[in-house]
């Protein structure tokens, strides 16, 4: 064994490099600050390790990006884990990069002879920054692809080659598949190389001008091993521990958010994504940006952070006097502030602003969503998540009925997406459109002409209200209970999911139901169930509320086998072309309340 | 220890000199061979001609109220995305205004400040941008000197067509500038 080392030292000097690392002297001693520059190494290192896994699991195009992250995140044993480390190393890399500048500049250490290394510090700053630029969209969820388009857009405001280096970043006029591969290939190539590059430099420039320890110490020097290697194991120990709490700490509380980093739902361009912020870090460039106005945001951007920088980076030659040094540290404990400040002020604007808020809520409930979806037995398709949540009624529903429909008509009182709604009521409340309950309202001499129903439209004074009004309202309880089967099985005929157990109880009623409707009560005389009558003057009842009917209802309300010419107002949505039949589609299928529910646990 | 330089000539100082000259520069030139590779396939994007423009059927006159409020429409045209081509890619969506009996506005929902979307407030009767705060009145004009937007929301051309279809030349302009630059 030991022949076998002497042999390696000679050849490699590698004891005398061990001698220089482990038996550094520190003068003055060990202390708790001079381990910021171990804690900086060991994220960098937890990145590396946790970044390549990653990269192995990653696939970037517009299609298989989310995707992927998607599948590592829910499918792969310790994939959020592996997520979270990445993640959150890089939300407290930052801190820690602050602290050991702090750090260097109030012990002197970038004075002579230790310049060029301090240079090195601050370039290194400025490429981990970078990568959480790049890094924010890799998995191609709404928030990142938002945040970084902001970014982006910023960076294009740099006059002359401003837009040009926006076009080669993201590999054309638009975002797509080469916006992915190169940031890809920036986060996880060039800029990881061109750290490792500095991390060389500095840790050979460290070497040769060894520690910068205490000016006026009362303390004898000590070697590096054992006494600062331990206080650094510990503070890495401290770190680990810290990410590991931030991992879990949603399941440890019992709070909503997710175990390890959040994935929003897939990058839509077309679909706005108003929450858009970029990470806690860069929270303060994006407050101090709000006080610049039109075109002066250069100098918010690019102009003022450059002076602030420039003069950091001029430090050790201010602080070749007592008083420039004290200068340098009043100086960026005043960056510091000033940012902690303005991060402060984003933060609580939003805590307060109840529409970012709802932003974010629905983009949690549709990150949530889509995951169901993902794990759904259809899967994701080879197209991309991104059809899932377009073709999902209960996300899409909603929005299409807000957008289409609540002008006029409510839910549950209110557009669909649990908005008031200025406008006066003029047509039906389609919630739950279709069941015995809703029927049932209809037949109800007391509420037919409430708005709910026919309250609003010219069909208030039509045959139907004033038959409830005159002839059920004096029905004696046996005709009610007719009307009950009637109810039954009009509703039997929209095949709701919801009312699937009761209609299949109450199949004999459902039959009974039928025949006094063409006989007893007289709903034959103007409409038609399962039996063509060429003089109904009222909507065809056959398959009422079902999607088929929807879906015809919503095309032409006017056809004569609905309203005919006693509709009111009510576009033909399909005819018109004012909604794609996909669109409809969704509307009836949320209406009915027909969407995939995962199987409860 | 040949190597080693000699006393030297003035000759051979000038020789030693071009040949340093002609070392620099053979290795320059060897370095170019990649790295002009390189530099062409990454700045491919800026020879490549955008995408031409032409107008898109958003929706019909029917969709859009009287009421003098905005509606938002996606926008879906063909898209080349690299390798990829759609047939129907959302690329974006704007603000449609009825003005008239059959006269539309349309707005880029783009915020011209830094890209996000705007939203219509109803109760403001304003466009807000949910990023910085730009406002715009609901003509598109800036609302407020003090947005950091520094020009109104891009109009765009439309078209209603005889059948009541709302035609829309979609495009996006340049951001964070007074004038609208179509993004190539
Ligand atoms: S992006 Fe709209 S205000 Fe900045």
């Amino acid at each position: 064994m030991k022949g076998a080392l002497d042999w390696l030292d000679q050849r490699t000097g590698f004891r005398q490099l061990v001698e220089d690392l482990f038996f550094a002297n520190i003068p003055g001693g060990s202390r708790w600050r001079y381990a910021t520059g171990t804690a900086v190494i060991f994220c960098i290192f937890i990145q590396f390790v946790t970044g390549v896994a990653l990269w192995l699991s990653y696939s970037p195009s517009t299609q298989t990006a989310w995707e992927s992250v998607n599948y590592l995140q829910n499918h792969v044993a310790g994939g959020w884990m592996l997520r979270g480390l990445h993640h959150y190393t890089a939300q407290i890399l930052p801190v820690v990069l602050a602290l050991h500048l702090m750090q260097v500049v109030i012990g002197g250490a970038y004075k002579a002879p230790r310049e060029v290394n301090f240079w090195f510090t601050l370039l290194l700053i400025q490429v981990v920054l970078f990568m959480a630029l790049t890094g924010y969209q890799l998995p191609w969820d709404q928030k990142g692809f938002w945040a970084t388009k902001v970014a982006m857009n910023i960076l294009g405001i740099v006059p002359v080659i401003g837009q040009k280096l926006q076009t080669i970043l993201i590999g054309g006029p638009d975002y797509g598949q080469l916006t992915l591969t190169r940031f890809f290939g920036i986060h996880a190539g060039i800029l990881p190389g061109t750290l490792i590059a500095l991390l060389i430099i500095h840790a050979y420039l460290f070497r040769r001008h060894g520690f910068k320890g205490a000016q006026s110490s009362r303390k004898p020097d000590a070697p590096f091993w054992p006494d600062q290697a331990l206080r650094n194991a510990v503070v890495c120990l401290a770190i680990a521990a810290t990410l590991s709490f931030l991992i879990v700490r949603h399941r440890l509380f019992g709070t909503s958010g997710p175990l390890g980093a959040e994935l929003g739902a897939p990058a839509d361009p077309s679909e706005p994504y108003s929450a858009a912020r970029p990470e806690w870090y860069f929270l303060f460039l994006y407050q101090f940006l709000k006080y610049f106005p039109a075109q002066m945001e250069i100098m918010g951007a690019i102009i003022i952070p450059g002076i602030v920088m420039t003069i950091i980076f001029l430090m050790p030659f201010i602080g070749r006097s007592p008083s420039g040094h004290r200068f340098n540290i009043g100086f960026l404990a005043c960056v510091f502030v000033c940012a902690g400040l303005l991060a402060s002020i984003a933060f609580s604007g939003d805590a307060h602003n109840s529409s970012y808020q709802a932003a974010v809520k629905a983009a949690r409930l549709e990150a949530e969503r889509v995951k169901q979806l993902a794990d759904s037995p259809t899967g994701v398709p080879a197209g991309g998540a991104i059809t899932l949540l377009r073709n999902d009624p209960f996300t899409q529903g909603p929005k299409l009925f807000a957008k289409n429909c609540a002008s006029c008509h409510r839910y549950n009182g209110h557009d669909g997406l649990g908005n008031f709604v200025k406008d006066p009521q003029h047509a039906s409340d389609l919630a739950d459109f279709g069941s015995r309950a809703w029927l049932a309202g209809l037949l109800d001499p007391e509420c037919v002409s409430s708005t709910n129903y026919f309250g609003a439209t010219k069909l208030r004074d039509g045959k139907m209200p004033k038959f409830v009004k005159t002839k059920v309202a004096h029905y004696m309880p046996e005709q009610k209970a007719q009307l009950q089967k009637v109810i039954a099985a009009v509703s039997a005929e929209a095949q709701l999911k919801s009312q699937a157990l009761s209609d299949a109880h109450d199949a004999a009623d459902i039959v009974e139901g039928r025949a006094l409707f063409r006989d007893a009560i007289g709903c034959a005389d103007c409409h038609q169930l399962r039996e063509p009558d060429e003089n109904a003057t009222a909507p065809d009842l056959t398959g009422w509320g079902s999607r088929e009917w929807l879906v015809k209802f919503l095309n032409n309300p006017a056809h004569p086998n609905f309203y005919g010419d006693h509709n009111d107002h009510m576009p033909a949505f399909g005819e018109k072309q004012i909604l794609t039949s996909q669109s409809i589609g969704l509307i009836a299928d949320w209406l009915r309340g027909d969407w995939y529910e995962p199987a409860k646990p | 220890m040949s190597m080693q330089s000699q006393p030297a000539s003035a000759k051979s100082g000038r020789r030693s000199f071009f040949k340093g000259a002609f070392a620099v520069v053979i290795t320059g030139i060897a370095a170019l061979v990649p790295s002009l590779a390189a530099f062409f396939v990454l700045t491919d994007p800026l020879r490549r001609a955008g995408e031409s423009i032409s107008s898109v059927r958003v929706t019909s006159l029917e969709a859009l109220p009287n009421d003098g409020v905005p509606r938002k429409f996606p926008v879906l045209a063909p898209r080349t995305d690299a390798w990829n081509k759609y047939a129907d890619a959302p690329i974006g969506a704007v603000y449609l205004r009825r003005t008239g009996e059959r006269s539309v506005e349309a707005l880029n929902v783009v915020c011209p400040h830094a890209g996000c979307f705007v939203d219509f407030s109803g109760e403001r009767g304003q466009f807000i941008c949910p990023c910085h705060n730009s406002s715009f009145k609901v003509d598109g004009s800036r609302a407020a000197l003090t947005s950091p937007a520094a020009r109104g929301l891009d109009s765009l051309e439309v078209e209603v067509r005889a059948d009541g279809s709302v035609w829309v030349r979609f495009e996006n302009f340049e951001a964070g500038r007074a004038e609208k630059i179509p993004v190539a």
